[in-house]
């Protein structure tokens, strides 16, 4: 009977174009409901979470977040907000839970903005050199690619902090060596340089306008004439600053009871553990910048080499140019991998995010609320690289279609 | 189809499962008996408590003892206990997911573990104090004198708190808190002059000095961060294991005010005292009652004897981390001290 019925609908409605809506229907109805299900089997899991921690009489909530953190990390600013601007300050046993997240969080994302930085730097190089014509020079930077990929990072982080830096002379002793660089155990002193006290806003106004104006005389395109007078605009508004009270003091490292004080200080934690990463990534990038090298056409280098070009000048301006482009995303999965490597700075007591973490949740009792904003954060840190990435990926990759 | 309804069955038994499951969740004791073997929360790194001795490559300590004291009690073998090496931040999580069934890891009681981190202190067995240790070469006398320098300590402890609270009380601001995972980095990182203190427990302090090549190196500062009580830690609301594991800490206590030892647990279960023959298991007992063997305490002191015998063994003048008991809180209360167990009946 139903059989019957079933078929009758269909023999007398089944035009195509009914055909493809159904389709699309029972496809979004299917879709639909695994979508419902996952949530539900999400929801279910959270409650029976809740209930578990409910019988172990934990409760859950994030208020814990604002509460005083009563402990104290060895460095770490955290955003103060007064204002429309945040002032960084450092952060002690008064400030709050959330503010220690926040110092650790800026520690991580010092150490991996540098580190993508530098590690570039050294990577491409080491590629490049990979693929030298020296038989030395490519053996070697082969050699320190191999053994930097295969060792764990980890005891790589033991060697450069137990081994290396705190085997640097002891306080106190190096101080007097050189005013401008001071490496003692306790770190790395640079001067630090600093807006001095008088400086205001107006000051400030007519150092932005100078910068304007003498990065314009850069630039080739304006003609010779105008260029004379934008550096002469440019360099009445550094007097004019200058008069206002405008100037930059270096704050230099000073000799303390417990050797240097002041000025830029890289401690050896932080030290440490950027060396590591920076080294360790140096070798991937190396890797992933060779195997882009030899992926491109063979074509270009004969083309270059037809056109007398040196071979320094073919792989600056005809091969690293194509190169990126094709590399792109597997440098973003190394950026990635390398914030989320931070995390290995708990080893040496680097306050990074996820070591703090571990302490904010230990002396609060929150370790589940906790872990999960960790993770939270660190996967929006992620999201964040490759965003940044995709969106250069695109703006190059637009040039080429 | 059949891979549909196969879903929709699974998503149901999960359901009831995971909404069934915290129901169902009987006694750490029960648990224990049904594995044979006592899972104990220590470390490795604090010679004197709990310490992964590199000469004899054995675990030693009175932690250590305690752990074994425990799998005596309740399994009546105080080798059937499997140690799970912890960190100072570790130790709660490890017991409250039940990865452990007890911890012992020179942990200080305070108010906010019983709160927030759920979990059930066990009575004091050891009254210690925080304090600092300082290289000699430096000079340094007193906490005020450190201000400037860097301090290190283990993370997740009684200590970082305890810094922070005196540093605020005492005024002093320029003085950076560095914090490794486990003690032994801390050690290593005064030995190299990263840190001008290492701050922690003073027996522990007092231990590590002992175990340098130089001990004279370093001198233990006379100020302190207060007091520092140790205990062990079972899960929140667990009375039927929580009962046991402290009747069994206060039987050490007891079997030292008695006098009962390894070597003379035999003479003792002669005795007349029927209160002695009950504790022992001869007549009757209170293992029963604790769901375990009567002969609960006798074989726990068989195996590692009373709190002093376990005292002097980790702590005794025969060995590195030698602490004098006299006069302090770490005698039995019939010496003056602080160890007490209430009476057994």
């Amino acid at each position: 009977m139903i059989e019957a019925k079933t078929k009758l609908w269909r023999s007398s409605l089944a035009t195509p174009s009914v055909k493809r809506y159904v389709a699309r229907v029972r496809y979004k109805l299917t879709h639909g409901a695994v979508v419902a299900a996952v949530i539900g089997l999400l929801i279910l899991i959270a409650l029976a979470i809740h209930q578990n921690l409910t019988s172990r009489g934990i409760d859950f909530s994030f208020a814990y977040l604002s509460a005083p953190s009563r402990f104290g990390i060895s460095e770490g600013l955290a955003p103060v907000w007064t204002g429309w601007a945040p002032i960084f300050e450092s952060v002690d046993a008064t400030s709050s839970n959330l503010g220690m997240l926040e110092a650790g969080l800026f520690n991580t994302l010092k150490v991996a903005l540098l580190a993508i930085t530098f590690s570039t730097l050294v990577g491409v190089a080491l590629g490049v050199l990979r693929l030298s014509t020296n038989w030395l020079v490519r053996n070697l930077a082969f050699a320190i690619g191999e053994f930097i990929r295969n060792t764990p990072i980890l005891i790589q982080l033991m060697f450069w902090y137990f081994a290396v830096l705190l085997q640097l002379p002891s306080s106190g002793s190096a101080t007097k060596v050189s005013k401008w660089l001071v490496v003692e155990q306790s770190g790395v002193f640079l001067p630090l340089p600093h807006l001095s006290d008088s400086a205001g806003p107006a000051s400030g106004f007519f150092v932005a306008v100078a910068i304007a104006f003498l990065a314009a005389a850069c630039l080739r395109r304006f003609p010779a004439r105008w260029r004379i007078a934008l550096l002469g605009v440019g360099l009445c508004a550094i007097g004019a600053s200058y008069a206002l009270g405008f100037g930059i003091n270096l704050d230099w490292p000073v000799l303390g009871r417990f050797g240097a004080t002041g000025g830029l200080h890289f401690t050896p934690e932080m030290s440490a553990i950027l060396i590591t990463i920076i080294v360790n990534s140096a070798g991937y990038i190396s890797e992933i910048v060779r195997g882009g090298i030899e992926g491109l056409a063979k074509g270009q280098w004969e083309a270059a080499a037809a056109l007398g070009l040196s071979r320094g000048d073919t792989i600056r301006d005809i091969v690293l140019p194509q190169v990126f482009r094709i590399i792109i995303p597997s440098l973003t999965n190394r950026y990635i991998s390398l914030t989320k490597d931070t995390a290995i700075g708990i080893a040496i007591g680097f306050p990074e995010l996820f070591n703090v973490s571990g302490t904010v949740a230990n002396q609060s009792g929150r370790d589940f609320e906790t872990v999960i904003v960790v993770m939270t954060i660190y996967l929006l840190l992620s999201w964040l690289i490759s965003a940044l990435a995709n969106f250069v990926n695109r703006r190059i990759a637009l040039e080429r279609a | 189809m059949r891979l549909r309804s196969t879903i929709g069955y699974f998503c149901t038994a999960l359901a009831f499962g995971l909404a069934a499951a915290p129901t169902a969740r009987a006694s750490v004791l029960d648990d224990v008996k049904q594995r044979g073997v006592l899972n104990c929360a220590t470390g490795d790194a604090i010679p004197g408590f709990s310490y992964l001795n590199p000469k004899t490559s054995k675990m030693e300590g009175l932690d250590v003892d305690l752990c074994r004291a425990t799998a005596a009690a309740v399994l009546g073998d105080p080798d059937k206990v499997h140690f799970v090496i912890v960190t100072g931040k570790s130790r709660f999580n490890t017991v409250t997911t039940g990865q452990a069934d007890v911890g012992f890891f020179s942990t200080t009681v305070y108010p906010v573990r019983e709160s927030a981190i759920a979990v059930d202190f066990l009575p004091i067995n050891f009254y210690d104090a925080g304090g600092f240790m300082v290289k000699a070469s430096t000079g340094v006398e007193t906490v005020k004198d450190l201000a400037g320098g860097t301090i290190c300590t283990t993370q997740g402890t009684a200590t970082e708190v305890a810094l922070a609270n005196l540093f605020k009380s005492q005024n002093i601001t320029d003085i950076k808190v560095l914090t490794f995972d486990s003690a032994d980095k801390v050690f290593a990182a005064l030995g190299s002059g990263r840190c001008n203190a290492m701050a922690t427990d003073k027996t522990a302090l007092a231990s590590w000095r002992g175990s340098s090549p130089k001990p004279d190196d370093y001198i233990i500062l006379r100020e302190g961060t207060g007091k520092s009580p140790f205990a062990g830690f079972v899960v929140a609301n667990d009375s039927k294991w929580r009962n046991l594991l402290r009747w069994t800490v206060f039987g050490l206590f007891q079997a030292e005010e008695w006098g009962i030892t390894t070597a003379n647990l035999d003479e003792m279960k002669k005795s007349p005292d029927p209160v002695i023959r009950k504790f022992l298991g001869v007549e009757g007992g209170m293992g029963e009652d604790f769901h375990v063997s009567n002969s609960f305490m006798a074989d726990m002191i068989k195996a590692v004897g009373n709190y002093g015998e376990m005292y002097d063994r980790s702590l005794g003048p025969k060995t590195p981390y030698y602490i004098d008991r006299t006069g302090t809180p770490n005698a039995s209360w019939v010496n003056g001290g602080l160890l007490y167990s209430p009476p057994w009946e």
